[in-house]
């Protein structure tokens, strides 16, 4: 048996920086903050890869199956014998799979904003932030029970808040900061009912029983019926609602693109790799009740999914800043990844979903970390977010470029970058149970890849725009990180992934189906042609189409108007309907009755002061009145 | 002379003088009617005393010499009421007893 | 109907009683107050008199109507003009007083006057002076010692606290 009570120390390095680094961070000169905020996170990297190791090469597999190891665990609440609360670390093919994912790009981005951040007056407690982030993801996919990842996944959005809210002096930041909060806040009202719907059919919290599949929990529930669906369904749609919130699915989707207002490493880490795939990373870890208790949730996540990549896929090929465009193809990729789950069966070889949809979590990590981070050094050379002011750059900025080039491909689908492989096995899934949505995610993938390299060419190639100051390179410590990414996302496809991740546990062999593969790689291309055809040089086709989309384009361009709805709701029905009344009632009804008891205990007291006039006859009349009548009381009354 | 005037028609006489005195003190306002009618009440007190003795207690002395003694208290404390008047009356000028409320809320 | 002398005197003495002393206490010039006090002290003695409490008469004369009253004019001269007329008093300040004053008075003259007091036959110690200087002085039986020593420091107090209080600060 392999001790790995060191796992704990995981998530808590990162908090112990975060702490450090908030109470004295200033006191040091930059960079060292940064340098230190960096090494706490290569700790937790180097125990991470280490752990990976242990657990899927050196532990004890049951039946060839992976077994959940609880690595550390502290009892924090308890109710009754499987009902508690505990703190701890849950070790699980998923879980491990996050923590590389999340300690390999949060480094990469420390190391990354070392130099992003340089001169910039929040430094240290950037660093700190950034810390308490990853604390509170490494927390959120260690959690052993329910409560506790609802626990860490509010810390995540009070990180994330703080993060987009960087610039707290621009208006527009803060606003995003809020908007962020409130809408994942609102998602969460529903994980939480969810929560104590599962939690009280089923009679715990804990993952490892609610998630047995042979276990008692997980057949609880499914036969009550409300409106349809039995409790168990509701508890896993409202569930997901939550899940839904944090990676952005329509219509809670609305949050993300602001969210690029933050200072580009945090969009890196949070909006492109870890954040954004709680969500998924939830369902995943519900998958079994989800599969065998509620299976029309899966369905809801399905679609959910599926619409969601596609709405996102035909605005992001409308927008300019570079950074919306990448916000709302993490949006699309999000999409996929929670209908490869939704499409998924459980058990072996029906898991190939599952498997699907975690790979392309993996890879997707790390190429849009790297197109983020690109982004960020184009920004940072060019000073200017949108795309209209670029322009072949690929002769300043060569290190950007190949990077740069090198997600495109993958994101894109195109072997043999590690895309091609994760959402081929999506394709493949989708085919296999559902044909529309495998219609759906095909047309997507074309789009992507027209979108993604829409963006490429209009950077990097296009016009040849002349700037104001020459464009230079990033630092060593920006081209570092992407070096890395590019070489990650360019060989973790080969990776054989569904020996490791599976849904049960048990690895299973997968074959590439050509049948799939050829095409999809075929539309792939046909994207970068048109693409290459509209935008290697400049042309007037692009507006032309435009026009001739005309009302259709323009409401791609304003995101199909969803915030104006939003806002018209809340403000004109919410606000004006209900919250105004409930502020009436409480400053005029109850604020005044506080004031009234306080008005009259002051005019009672006025009344009454009069008793120490400081006349000396008054109070010789008080004593005589009251001799009389005390006499009177008890000579005729009490018969003294 | 003891059956003739009956000892209710003393106390009765006491009692009028005890109340009235203290009316004139809920009422005057200078400080010095004031302690008149103070006067007014030991004296009272005194005429109940001896004549309780008298009727009652006629081989014993002491509603007697209780007289003599707060005959002497109320002219011990006649004269210090005098000085704190007088040094009222230096301090705020008039001895009216509402201008002397210095001790309240 | 017919006062045998005693009656006589007593409801004489009895009537200045309680008119002067009213009238100490509504008039509106102090010396006549000052005045009428002295009248009922006088009367007052007289009722001594006649209960045969001869010593105790003359003290009231001596230290009531001669001291007190004396003490007093000596501070109305001090403190306030002789001829000011008194304002009249607030007639909601007269009227509770009143109020009050009459109730107690019938309450007390209830309580008093249910019981009928019979003069005690026994034989009456007679007071002079040789008897009241050894009772002063006596710390047996029937001796107020304690009271006389406590009332000469009272005095004693009083006298030191009247000058205090009554000296002039120096500037």
């Amino acid at each position: 048996m392999i001790d790995y009570t060191y796992t704990i120390l995981i998530p808590l390095i990162p908090l112990l920086m975060f702490i450090f680094l908030g109470l004295t961070g200033h006191k040091f000169k930059a960079p060292t903050q940064g340098i230190l905020g960096t090494l706490g996170l290569l700790a937790s990297t180097l125990l991470s890869y280490y752990t990976a190791y242990q657990y899927f090469f050196n532990s004890i597999k049951v039946d060839g199956a992976y077994q959940k190891i609880i690595g550390f665990h502290t009892l924090w609440l308890q109710f009754t014998d499987t009902l508690y609360i505990d703190l701890g670390v849950m070790l699980d093919p998923i879980s491990v799979m996050m923590l590389i994912v999340i300690t390999t790009v949060s480094l990469m981005v420390h190391l990354y904003s070392i130099g992003y951040m340089k001169g910039d007056k929040g430094f240290s407690h950037f660093f700190a932030f950034l810390s308490l982030f990853s604390f509170s993801m490494l927390g959120l996919v260690i959690a052993t029970n329910i409560f506790q990842m609802y626990i860490f996944w509010e810390l995540v959005g009070v990180s994330s808040y703080l993060l987009i809210g960087f610039y707290y002096e621009k208006q527009s930041a803060v606003a995003a900061a809020k908007k962020a909060f409130i809408v994942t806040r609102f998602a969460d009202l529903g994980f939480l009912i969810g929560i104590l719907i599962l939690s009280f059919n089923t009679g715990t919290f804990d993952f490892q029983l609610l998630t047995n599949p042979h276990g008692a929990a997980i057949l609880k529930g499914g036969s009550i019926a409300f409106m349809g669906l039995s409790t168990m369904t509701w508890a896993m749609i409202l569930i997901f609602m939550g899940g839904a919130g944090k990676s952005a699915m329509f219509p809670l989707h609305i949050w993300l693109p602001d969210a690029m207002e933050g200072p580009t490493p945090v969009s890196a880490l949070i909006h492109a790799a870890t954040m954004v795939v709680a969500g998924v990373y939830l369902v995943a870890r519900l998958f079994p009740v989800f599969a065998i208790s509620a299976p029309s949730g899966l369905e809801v996540v399905a679609w959910v999914g599926g619409f969601t990549s596609l709405f996102a896929a035909v605005i992001a090929c409308t927008q300019i800043d570079i950074k919306r465009v990448l916000a709302f193809s993490t949006m699309s990729q999000i999409g996929y990844m929670m209908l490869a789950l939704g499409v998924s069966g459980y058990g072996g070889e029906h898991g190939l979903g599952y498997m699907a949809s975690m790979f392309h979590l993996f890879t997707h990590a790390f190429f849009k970390a790297l197109l983020f981070l690109g982004a960020g050094a184009i920004i940072h050379a060019v000073h200017s977010n949108n795309m209209t002011d670029m322009g072949g750059l690929r002769k300043h900025l060569p290190i950007t470029h190949i990077t740069f080039l090198v997600a495109c491909l993958a994101i894109a689908g195109i072997p043999p970058f590690s895309g091609f492989f994760s959402k081929d096995e999506i394709l493949v899934a989708a085919f296999e149970s559902n044909k529309a949505l495998f219609l759906i995610e095909y047309l997507v993938a074309g789009l992507t890849a027209f979108y993604m390299f829409r963006l490429y060419y209009n950077i990097f190639w296009g016009k040849q725009t002349v700037y104001h100051a020459t464009p230079h390179e990033a630092p060593a410590t920006m081209t570092l990180p992407l070096i890395f990414l590019a070489i990650a996302s360019a060989t973790t496809g080969f990776i054989p992934f569904s020996k490791f991740v599976t849904s049960d546990g048990l690895p299973f062999e997968t074959v590439t189906e050509w049948g799939i593969a050829i095409p999809s790689v075929l539309i792939a291309l046909v994207g970068i042609a048109i693409a290459t055809v509209l935008y290697y040089k400049p042309t007037e086709i692009p507006s032309k189409m435009a026009h001739a989309l005309g009302g259709f384009y323009k409401s791609a361009y304003h995101k199909f108007y969803f915030d104006e709805l939003y806002q018209f709701v809340t403000h004109k029905i919410i606000f004006r309907y209900i919250s105004t009344p409930i502020a009436w009632f409480d400053r005029h009804i109850i604020d005044a009755t506080m004031n009234g008891i306080a008005n009259v205990t002051n005019r009672v007291s006025n009344a009454i002061k009069g008793f120490q006039s400081g006349q000396l006859q008054k109070y010789a009349y008080v004593f005589v009145s009251g001799v009389v009548v005390l006499a009177i009381i008890f000579i005729y009354l009490l018969k003294y | 002379m003891y059956q003739e005037i009956p000892l209710q028609y003393f106390l009765i006489i006491s009692t009028l003088m005890f109340f009235i005195g203290i009316y004139g003190f809920l009422t005057r306002r200078n400080l010095i009617t004031m302690l008149m009618s103070t006067e007014l009440i030991l004296n009272s007190v005194n005429i109940n005393f001896v004549a309780f003795n008298r009727y009652l207690y006629p081989d014993q002395f002491q509603g007697h010499f209780f007289s003599i003694f707060i005959i002497a208290i109320a002219a011990a404390e006649a004269s210090l009421a005098i000085a704190i008047i007088i040094n009222i009356y230096r301090r705020i000028n008039n001895i009216n007893v509402e201008e002397v409320d210095e001790m309240k809320y | 109907m017919v006062l045998t002398g005693n009656q006589f005197m007593f409801f004489l003495f009895a009537a200045i009683i309680v008119l002067f002393s009213i009238l100490t206490v509504t008039s509106r010039r102090i010396l006549r107050a000052a005045t009428y006090l002295l009248f009922v002290l006088i009367s007052t003695s007289g009722l001594y008199f006649m209960l045969n409490y001869q010593f105790l008469a003359a003290i009231q004369l001596t230290l009531y109507a001669g001291g007190i009253v004396v003490l007093i004019i000596f501070s109305i001269l001090l403190t306030s003009h002789i001829n000011q007329k008194f304002e009249p008093v607030d007639w909601k300040k007269k009227v509770s007083a009143a109020i009050a004053v009459i109730a107690g008075a019938i309450v007390c003259l209830t309580a008093i006057l249910q019981f009928s007091f019979h003069a005690n036959q026994a034989i009456a110690k007679e007071i002079n002076m040789d008897v009241i200087g050894n009772s002063l002085l006596n710390y047996g039986e029937n001796g107020y010692a304690l009271p006389f020593e406590v009332i000469s420091v009272l005095l004693l107090a009083v006298m030191i606290g009247a000058i205090v209080i009554a000296k002039k600060k120096k500037e």
